[in-house]
């Protein structure tokens, strides 16, 4: 049930129409960062406004939304926000990847691949590919228009001069459809294959910075790289401990007050989905006990 | 790899007349003189000089050159092409291909955050190299002919001395072969002795690759030394111009004979 003192979806429709604008330019312009007007959310901007705002502006009350936080439906964030839309939207929610239509995410991109009329949804926190080498925002605006992107390839240059490959493992910039230079957001650089010919629409909302910027469906989506060092989507080399999957993005965690570790996929809906159908990793609890 | 990025630079069609033809420029910043009614024509390969007090216009009208600023007036012909007219961004591709400007301050013309290596390079990766051991190369190669140890590639310049953040600045500039150099007051900030030592590879590297070079000074044995003809400015206006020691041997504009006078009471 929708709670009635707010809108639904929290913001009021002038807002979504606004973003919706934005979010429009965005498809349109692949990977081209489109300034909106963020709104002040009832929650910290570490917990993705960006993202909510977005949501916010999508859903309509068919749809199916499912939160993940470092692909985990379970964490504060990911229950929170879930809890949110619930409560101001009413719409349905889910844990189950291909169960939803709009899926909000932050750091992960899930296992399953989505299909055509679902919706990614990603928090930004930094949605500027070249800050860190270029601080003023002018400047990285007129090197976007011009395609000056020599700046971003030194970035790559000077992580394989100081520790002999690209160390970029989080947030790997990528080139769009031949033209914008964009962040993928904090997502590990296993996840950024996924990215290019996804048939569903990705949308990224950066609520401080206020930026939105979207890739349409089977968009092309390049890791930027060298020749001779050319990017390779890593993940820990291990199975999960779990469900045995060789293939799924592996956190590391303590497994217990004696420090030892295990690996176990980060897509917990994933990974669930795996031992339902009966496949066992190392520690799995049934061998264990 | 290294030569598709470079086979972007030497694209524009033979050199038969001057690489550089400027007509009437004039820069104003509200009702004051930047520079006013600038013509020459600059021949490949060859230094003119720019010389004149502090406040004279040297400045404005090299960035008015170089397209860092745009003017009020005049033409600015490069290879055959208005450089005032044409697209920002083909005039950025100029910039990184064709020209180059040395800044007087290296700060101004360096990533201070960014290695030795990486700031040779950036020129490189700008124009699509992506090679990285060639680009390695490259950068390692140019810091030996500047005379900076190879060694030192992944040094920061702030670790450099002044002579040496100014060597690289250079080495930046003239990765990519470039054809015409800016240059205003390259040696302006440094010791006599570190002065010396940057003029005379200023004059190699200015030999052996066939440089244009537009200099901005108002040291006017830095003009002995490196420029091929002079041009003397006072209140944002050219009022001598000519060869290089007939200028300063025998120096017509009386400015310019207080100018030379001044100088060599020094
Ligand atoms: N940004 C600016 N705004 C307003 N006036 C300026 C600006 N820059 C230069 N001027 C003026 O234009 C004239 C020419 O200045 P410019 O900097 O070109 O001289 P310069 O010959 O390079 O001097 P210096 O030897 O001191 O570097 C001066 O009167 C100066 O005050
Ligand atoms: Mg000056």
């Amino acid at each position: 049930m929708s709670d009635h003192a707010y809108n639904f979806a929290y913001l009021d429709e002038q807002t979504k129409r606004m973003i919706r604008r934005a979010i429009l330019k965005g498809i349109a312009v692949p990977g081209y960062q489109v300034p909106f007007a963020s709104r002040e959310m009832p929650m910290p901007y570490g917990w993705g406004t960006g993202g909510v705002q977005v949501t916010a502006a999508c859903l309509t009350p068919e749809d199916v939304l499912k939160v993940i936080d470092q692909g985990a439906d379970d964490t504060t964030n990911a229950v929170s926000i879930r809890a949110f839309f619930a409560r101001t939207a009413g719409v349905a929610t889910t844990e189950a990847t291909d169960q939803a239509s709009v899926i909000q995410t932050r750091h992960r991109i899930p296992e399953a691949a989505l299909t055509e009329g679902q919706i990614l949804v990603y928090q930004v926190p930094i949605p500027e590919p070249l800050r860190f080498l270029e601080p003023r925002e002018s400047e990285t605006r007129r090197m976007h228009a011009l395609e000056d992107y020599g700046l971003m390839h030194v970035k790559l240059y000077e992580d394989i001069a100081r520790h002999g490959e690209i160390a970029t493992s989080y947030a790997y910039p990528v080139k769009v459809e031949g033209r914008y230079v964009m962040d993928p957001s904090p997502i590990p650089k296993f996840d950024n294959p996924k990215l290019g010919g996804m048939a569903a629409i990705q949308l990224f909302g950066a609520g401080r910075e206020q930026r939105i910027y979207a890739l349409p469906p089977y968009c092309d989506v390049v890791s930027l790289d060298f020749e001779d060092h050319p990017f390779v989507a890593s993940k820990a080399d291990h199975a999960c401990d779990l469900c045995g999957s060789e293939v799924s993005y592996l956190d590391e965690v303590i497994a217990d007050d004696r420090g030892s570790r295990m690996f176990c996929c980060s897509d917990t809906d994933y990974c669930a989905g795996r031992r339902a159908a009966g496949h066992r990793g190392r520690l799995s609890p049934e061998e264990v006990a | 790899m290294m030569e598709r990025a470079l086979s972007i630079l030497s694209k524009e069609k033979p050199q038969d007349g001057p690489l550089l033809q400027v007509e009437g420029l004039t820069k104003f910043y509200g009702a004051r003189i930047g520079c006013a009614d600038v013509s020459f024509d600059l021949w490949p390969g060859e230094v003119l000089g720019i010389v004149g007090e502090s406040g004279s216009g040297k400045s404005t009208l090299l960035s008015c050159l170089a397209g860092h600023l745009s003017p009020d007036r005049g033409r600015v012909i490069y290879a055959g092409r208005d450089t005032v007219s044409m697209a920002e961004p083909e005039r950025r591709m100029l910039g990184r291909t064709d020209w180059a400007f040395v800044h007087q301050n290296p700060r101004d013309g360096l990533r201070m955050g960014v290695s030795a290596g990486g700031n040779v390079g950036e020129r490189l990766m700008a124009v699509g190299a992506r090679n990285y051991g060639a680009i390695r190369e490259a950068a390692s190669d140019w810091l030996g002919r500047v005379e900076i140890s190879p060694g030192r590639i992944d040094d920061r310049p702030r670790q450099f001395s002044g002579g040496m953040q100014q060597r690289l600045q250079i080495a930046r500039n003239l990765v990519t072969g470039p054809k015409l150099v800016f240059m205003d007051e390259p040696t302006g900030g440094l010791d006599v002795s570190v002065q010396a030592r940057l003029l005379d590879l200023l004059r190699g590297l200015v030999r052996d690759m066939g440089l244009a070079v537009i200099i901005v000074t108002h040291d006017l044995a830095v003009a002995r030394l490196l420029a091929h003809r002079l041009m003397v400015m006072k209140d944002g206006r050219v009022i001598e111009a000519g060869l290089t020691d007939q200028v300063l041997d025998d120096p017509q504009a009386a400015y310019t004979q207080l100018l030379v006078s001044s100088v060599l009471q020094v």
